[in-house]
């Protein structure tokens, strides 16, 4: 499991899957995920194989989630904030 | 529209220090930034990490306060979470932000987006658990999060600085599999009297390399046939040094053969571009003041050419000063600053022999998976070239490579060299793909609002 080397920060809560995850305030949804343990994040739209951030620096696009309902979000470009319903991207959800 | 005499795009070093030099030459000045705050990748959260993370990141993160401190005190705008998606001829930039669109003019264009990591395709490479090192030092700078069985595969300074990095914050890799076959040690001997001059350079990798050592960090060198094996995660990754197939038990394994230009806002431009040997990469055409082939765009920083962060606030600082003495203002003094920067690349002709990407990676295998977004195959890559397919455009109407969200930034370098092998030319003749816009895809409700900052009357 990855571990946070520092102590306490400011915490903000989202929910992934219908779980709650904690992110430190100022934070990626990307980073929060991958701190949690959670390392995929999409199906790929092809296979359906499952696709995790690789870049966290906004390139790669594997990091695509759905966000409070709207899907192909960047996870690694986007700031965690309280109660957002983040969600897995499913191989059927069309890419822009 | 709003207009500037200069519009800088990223915040990394080189565009905080051409903003802040170019305002300072009372040039207006705008820069526009995907991430929430400055810095760039290379000091990501260089404002908001405390001292005990600034320790552990080294020295020469911290360089990264001194120029975000300059920039924020200049008067230079600066717009962060903006994702620039089209720049068109005239200079006019479409940006994404806050949910909507919005368009700027710019006098002079400076590029400043840097690097992206270099493709690295091989078998398993698509896995969760599978980043880039580049992302774990993300992790690192902006979370403060480490792995406690992280194995680092490839080469390159960063893998070394990465461990280190690591090692500071009390995990250390649990091996580093190293892809420098021995034969480039020979190779890169020739380059080593001239890289002296940046002794300083030197000295800290031989420090890295010292400090994995002290904490007993296995490495496995000369390395070859790497495979990441794992159903819907990585789970361990294999690969053949000093002569024996070994196997890694592993969830996290990160990957890196050097960092590139990213090309896409200069190739969208249409500006020239060359292959560049030594580099192993497609670098925009510039003249010593990092001016491209089309008139007021230039280029700063590592997008120019990889130079690393000191070089690219030279740049950014002498593209400022060049655009300034152009329109009739004061500019500072270029010639120290050009003696700097030739100094501070005199590492590089030893860093790119020694560290040249990984034939594996540059010839993968037919069934290793190259364009992630499409899942395009390398053999399927070369079915096409010999089917006539005679450059990366037809590639991608072929199989779709490059299509995907990705827009080919994580497979484009990789298929002009597979193209170029199965044609037997080189990637300067194949070239590479076609950039068009939107630069990254939007939502249409972020295009829907474009223009309506505008009263009407005034559009009219």
């Amino acid at each position: 499991m990855p571990q946070r080397i520092d102590g306490s920060g400011e915490t903000v809560r989202f929910t992934f899957e219908g779980r709650e995850v904690a992110a430190r305030a100022g934070e990626t949804l990307a980073a929060a995920l991958i701190a949690a343990g959670e390392t995929t994040t999409r199906d790929s739209v092809v296979s359906g194989a499952p696709r995790g951030p690789f870049c966290m620096m906004g390139v790669c696009y594997e990091c695509l989630v759905e966000i409070d309902g709207v899907p192909n979000r960047q996870a690694c470009m986007i700031v965690a904030e309280p109660g957002m319903t983040v969600n897995r991207q499913t191989a059927d959800e069309v890419v822009a | 529209m709003n207009s500037y005499d200069v519009v800088v795009v990223g915040a990394g070093p080189a565009g905080m220090a051409c903003a802040t030099e170019a305002s300072r030459a009372g040039l207006s000045t705008l820069v526009l930034d995907e991430q929430p705050r400055p810095g760039g990748q290379i000091y990501r959260d260089i404002e908001v990490s405390d001292p005990g993370r600034r320790a552990l990141l080294g020295k020469d993160y911290g360089e990264g306060a001194r120029i975000a401190e300059a920039f924020r005190a200049s008067k230079a705008e600066y717009r962060s979470g903006a994702v620039v998606w089209n720049i068109d001829s005239e200079k006019r930039i479409d940006y994404s932000a806050g949910g909507r669109s919005h368009s700027v003019q710019a006098k002079s264009l400076v590029v400043a987006t840097g690097a992206i990591e270099r493709p690295t395709p091989m078998p398993g490479w698509t896995l969760p658990g599978v980043t880039t090192v580049g992302a774990v030092q993300i992790l690192l700078k902006t979370s403060g999060i480490v792995f406690e069985d992280l194995v680092l595969v490839g080469s390159g300074p960063l893998l070394w600085l990465a461990a280190t990095q690591m090692i500071a914050a009390g995990a250390p890799p649990k091996a580093i599999v190293e892809t420098v076959p021995r034969s480039r040690y020979r190779e890169a001997a020739r380059h080593f009297a001239k890289a002296l001059r940046g002794w300083r350079y030197l000295a800290k990798g031989f420090a890295m390399m010292r400090a994995v050592k002290k904490a007993g960090v296995p490495v496995h060198s000369d390395a070859a046939d790497i495979a990441i094996e794992g159903e819907i995660a990585v789970t361990a990754v294999t690969f053949t040094s000093g002569g024996t197939r070994q196997r890694i038990e592993t969830a996290h394994v990160a990957l890196h053969q050097g960092v590139v230009p990213n090309q896409q806002i200069t190739r969208l431009m249409n500006c020239k571009h060359r292959f560049d040997d030594s580099q192993r990469a497609f670098l925009p055409v510039v003249d010593e003041s990092f001016e491209t082939s089309i008139p007021g765009v230039y280029v700063a920083g590592d997008g120019a050419g990889i130079g690393g962060a000191k070089s690219a606030e030279m740049r950014g600082r002498l593209v400022a000063m060049r655009i300034a003495e152009k329109v009739g203002n004061r500019a500072g003094e270029a010639a120290k600053l050009r003696t700097e920067l030739a100094k501070d690349a005199a590492v590089r002709p030893l860093l790119e022999a020694l560290y040249a990407p990984a034939a594996d990676v540059l010839a993968p295998a037919d069934a290793t998976m190259v364009c992630r977004c499409e899942e395009i195959t390398a053999g399927q890559i070369r079915e096409a070239v010999a089917l006539g397919a005679p450059g990366p455009n037809q590639v991608k109407s072929f199989l779709r490579a490059g299509m995907g969200p990705c827009q080919g930034r994580m497979c484009g370098l990789a298929v002009s060299e597979i193209i170029a092998a199965a044609k037997g030319e080189t990637p300067s003749t194949v070239d590479y793909y076609r950039i068009r816009p939107p630069l990254k895809p939007l939502l249409l409700s972020e295009l829907a609002g474009l223009g309506a900052e505008e009263p009407r009357e005034a559009a009219e």
